[in-house]
Parts: C-alpha cells; sequence; structure tokens
C-alpha cells in the first residue's frame, strides 16, 4: 500500500497558538489528513518521544516545529525531530525568532527564576525552593530538564529548512505552505515562507499620508479612527517593520500591529528599523533658538510616554535580533551548541 | 612572560560629510592631539546612520560607537540631525534595556570649523569608554 507521506507538529517553549492556527484549517484539516500521514502532535494526539526515536531518519516528510528553545528538553527534541525529518520547518515567531519566551532574555536565567518562584507577591515559597534537577518521591525519581542560560531560536540549534512567521501563522498561510510542500515544486532552502516580502503597510488599506506625530499615543488613550493610518494616530504600529501576509487582520480591528511576523525580507532587526522610522516622523516642535541640551531635552520629553521601547520593538524577534538580548549575560551555559 | 597589553577601545565613529568630517580635517590640519582608538566612516548626513549600523558595530567587536554631527539648524539636508538625534535618544533607551551603558554610543555636534572640539570630544569618548573596559557580545547573537 502506498504510505502517505508523515507529517508532525511539535511545540517546544510555546503557548498552543501554533496548533490551534493548524485546527483553523476548519475543513481543510481533512484534506491535510487525506495527503498526510499526520502522526505526531503531543498537543492533539497520544504519539510517544520512543515512537519517534524508533523511526528511520528522515522518516517523516516535514515537521512544523513551533516554540523557542528554553531547556534542555526543547533542544534534544529539535535535534531527534531534525535527524527524523527531511524538512524541518521554524513554524510560527517562537521557533523563527524566539518571541515571547525570548523576552527573558532581558534578564538573567537567576533574575527570572527568583521573579517566579521567589519575589513574586502571589506566590508563597517560606523555603525558597527553585524547582530544578531531581527530586525523590515515594514513586520514584522525577528529573525536571535544565533551563539554557538564554531562550535561543531554533536554527541557533540545529539546521532549519524553511521558516514560517507569525503569533501564531495566519491559517490561510500554513494552508499555501501544505499546498506548497505537496506540489513538490520547493522554494530555495533557508527561504521564509508563509508570507510576503513586504511591509503590513501593503496588506493594510488605511488612508496613509504625511506622517507628522506630535505626540505617541498608547491604545487605551483614545479610540482610533477606523480609516486613518494608526501611526499617522500616534499609535505605535509597528507594520512599518513588519512582514507582510498576514492580511493585517490587527489594523482591520483597529488595533495597531505588534510586529509578529517579524522584520521584512532582508532586514536583520526589526527594532533597529522601528528607531530608524519613528526617529524621522516624531514631531517635537519648534526648536529656533534653544540650545543643544534643551532640543535634547525635548525629545527625552516627547519618548517618556512609552514606558518599554525594547520590549515593544523585540516583542517577537528577541532570540534572532543583532544583539539577541541584553549583552554581559552571555550564552554561557549553552553548552549543546553544535551550529 | 608576556605582558598583559592594556584595553584600548575600539570605537567606530559616523561623521557626516558637511560638518564634521570636515572638523576632523581642520583638526589633522592644525595637528590637534587625540587618540587614534575611533575608526572613521564618512557619511553624507548624521541622518543616514541607519540604527542597525549601531548594533551590528557593537555585535561585531566595538565598545562604542559615536555619531558626530552638524549643529542643529546647520544640517546640510535641513533636518538630517534632527532625526539623528530622534533615533539616537530612542536607542539610547533600548540599548539601556540591552544592557549597553550609555557612554557607549554617543551624538554630538562638531562644524567644519571646530577641530579643537572634534579632539576634545573624541577624546572624552576614548576616556569613557576605556574606564568602562570593553563590551562584551555573546559571541552567538552575531549574525
Amino acid at each position: 500500500m502506498h504510505q502517505k507521506p508523515k507529517l508532525a507538529v511539535y511545540w517546544a517553549a510555546s503557548c498552543g497558538g501554533c496548533e490551534i492556527a493548524v485546527v483553523n484549517l476548519h475543513e481543510k484539516i481533512l484534506d491535510v489528513d487525506a495527503a498526510l500521514d499526520f502522526m505526531f502532535c503531543p498537543c492533539l494526539m497520544d504519539t510517544k518521544k520512543k515512537d519517534i526515536e524508533a523511526l528511520p531518519d528522515r522518516a517523516i516528510a516535514v515537521t512544523l516545529f513551533n516554540g523557542a528553545l528554553r531547556t534542555e528538553e526543547n533542544v534534544e527534541m529539535a535535534h531527534l525531530l531534525r535527524k527524523k525529518s527531511q524538512i524541518l520547518i521554524a513554524f510560527g515567531s517562537c521557533a523563527k525568532g524566539g518571541c515571547i519566551p525570548a523576552l527573558a532574555n532581558f534578564t538573567t536565567k537567576e533574575e527570572l527564576l527568583n521573579s517566579v518562584y521567589r519575589d513574586n507577591p502571589s506566590v508563597d515559597n517560606p523555603a525558597a525552593i527553585i524547582p530544578s534537577g531531581t527530586t525523590t518521591f515515594p514513586e520514584g525519581d522525577m528529573h525536571l530538564p535544565a533551563l539554557l542560560g538564554r531562550v535561543r531560536h531554533l536554527a541557533q540549534e540545529v539546521d532549519v529548512d524553511y521558516y514560517i512567521p507569525g503569533c501564531p501563522p495566519e491559517s490561510h498561510q500554513i494552508w499555501n505552505v501544505i499546498e506548497t510542500i505537496l506540489s513538490g515544486d520547493l522554494p530555495p532552502k533557508g527561504r521564509t515562507i508563509g508570507c510576503g516580502t513586504l511591509t503590513v503597510c501593503d496588506d493594510c488599506d488605511r488612508t496613509k499620508e504625511e506622517k507628522r506625530i506630535p505626540a505617541f499615543r498608547r491604545t487605551y488613550e483614545f479610540y482610533p479612527d477606523p480609516k486613518t493610518c494608526l501611526l499617522e494616530q500616534g499609535l505605535l504600529c509597528m507594520g512599518i517593520a513588519t512582514r507582510n501576509g498576514c492580511g493585517a487582520p490587527c489594523t482591520k480591528a483597529n488595533m495597531p500591529c505588534t510586529g509578529c511576523y517579524g522584520a521584512p525580507e532582508g532586514i536583520p532587526d526589526q527594532g533597529a528599523k522601528m528607531v530608524a522610522a519613528l526617529g524621522s516622523i516624531m514631531d517635537i516642535g519648534d526648536t529656533t533658538g534653544l540650545s543643544e541640551e534643551a532640543i535634547a531635552g525635548k525629545v527625552d520629553e516627547f519618548l517618556k510616554t512609552i514606558p518599554d521601547y525594547a520590549g515593544l520593538f523585540y516583542k517577537y524577534s528577541l532570540a534572532s535580533s543583532t544583539l539577541g538580548g541584553r549583552v554581559g549575560m552571555g550564552g554561557e551555559q549553552n553548552g549543546t551548541h553544535h551550529n | 612572560m608576556i605582558p598583559v597589553k592594556a584595553f584600548e577601545p575600539k570605537i567606530i565613529g559616523f561623521l557626516c560629510n558637511w560638518c564634521s568630517y570636515a572638523g576632523a580635517d581642520k583638526a589633522g590640519g592644525a595637528q590637534e592631539a587625540y587618540p587614534p582608538n575611533v575608526q572613521v566612516i564618512r557619511v553624507m548626513c548624521s541622518g543616514r546612520v541607519d540604527p542597525q549600523f549601531i548594533l551590528s558595530s557593537l555585535a561585531n567587536g566595538a565598545d562604542g560607537v559615536i555619531v558626530l554631527a552638524c549643529h542643529p539648524g546647520d544640517c546640510h539636508y535641513k533636518e538630517g540631525n534632527c532625526r539623528a538625534l530622534q533615533r539616537h535618544s530612542m536607542l539610547l533607551l533600548l540599548l539601556e534595556q540591552l544592557g549597553i551603558e550609555k557612554e557607549r554610543y554617543r551624538l554630538d555636534y562638531v562644524s567644519a570649523g571646530e577641530g579643537e572640539k572634534f579632539a576634545q570630544v573624541i577624546t572624552e569618548m576614548v576616556e569613557s569608554v576605556r574606564a568602562l573596559g570593553p563590551l562584551s557580545v555573546a559571541q552567538e547573537s552575531i549574525d
């Protein structure tokens, strides 16, 4: 009997949204099932790790790997699935650029564990225990995989064939990718697929005119006009520095783009591009006759509205950004680096 | 025994063609003494300095970056230096969150006639970065 090509969907450090995006193919999921043997997905089915280990190498046609690499277990699964897959796809922003889990790279591992297990006001932990290593119970030993020093994206650990951006990827784009794979007409290795190459502004049908922003504003402050460019209204819409292909659902819902498709084609750092763009449209008013210090003071005053630029601009791409996170904390505990 | 080499900061300087680069020339012509730690890159305007250049410099071995622009109101392209200032102020906030000290990224104004100021700004920059020590960016974060 002809065997259908195998499809796996795995989650590492992720939220499950990518699996929901797959299920959101709705009735098309039946077409996926007709064409592919959907055989591994811990979120949806009961196949175990040992079943994957038992497969011959390259037995899985396509693996959609979502989630960032936070623990040693994530790293182990990345290597296992790389070995067992013909095509390994970094699926979604976590696997592509670290996404929300990688925001931990703004602090050290120790600071992170302290704020989660010790200093958090809602935590009652008088013995100040931080779960780690092996714990013995009457039923046997329980082992927790260690955290890496830094959150990493998939390509920092294993060879990745393609990237699909999005938090999560839009379902119609997942379908496009599956159709492309089934057609056998694959794009060159290393490409970001299931998306466009331009910016979200290209998908957004709002009216765009001259951009001069007298102040940055935040979404809770006012109800934006539904027809005018959100950036022109002072909201820090990331559409100008974000890859298109999503169809701009956020700006259609009157919310600014938060940048989940990552930087457009050929742009290494999404945050740098946001700084470049915003730096040229801020309008600090008339500076005639002011001293250099006074002008700098006006700029600082203008910038005060937003409390967390780095978190805003690198929400989805800190691990793959130029600096990768806070410097000086190093990748020291990432001993399993095989690139 | 091999003597331990003292730390010499590596600094990238982006100098505007119309004012600051001419200011550097003036400093050279007047034989002003200043430390040789700044590798100068001439750009047509300080507004041309993409924040990506700063991040890439820091990620690839620079201990500091300095951008020198025309004084406010003097920009050859009217407002390039204003844009440079606005980007600089915003990028400083980002760099602070990324653990990079503000002394490592400086913007200042040097006109074509200010050779002396050029020497003074460069000296200050080199000394403040020297005091901070080398910048270590984890190797794996470099593309």
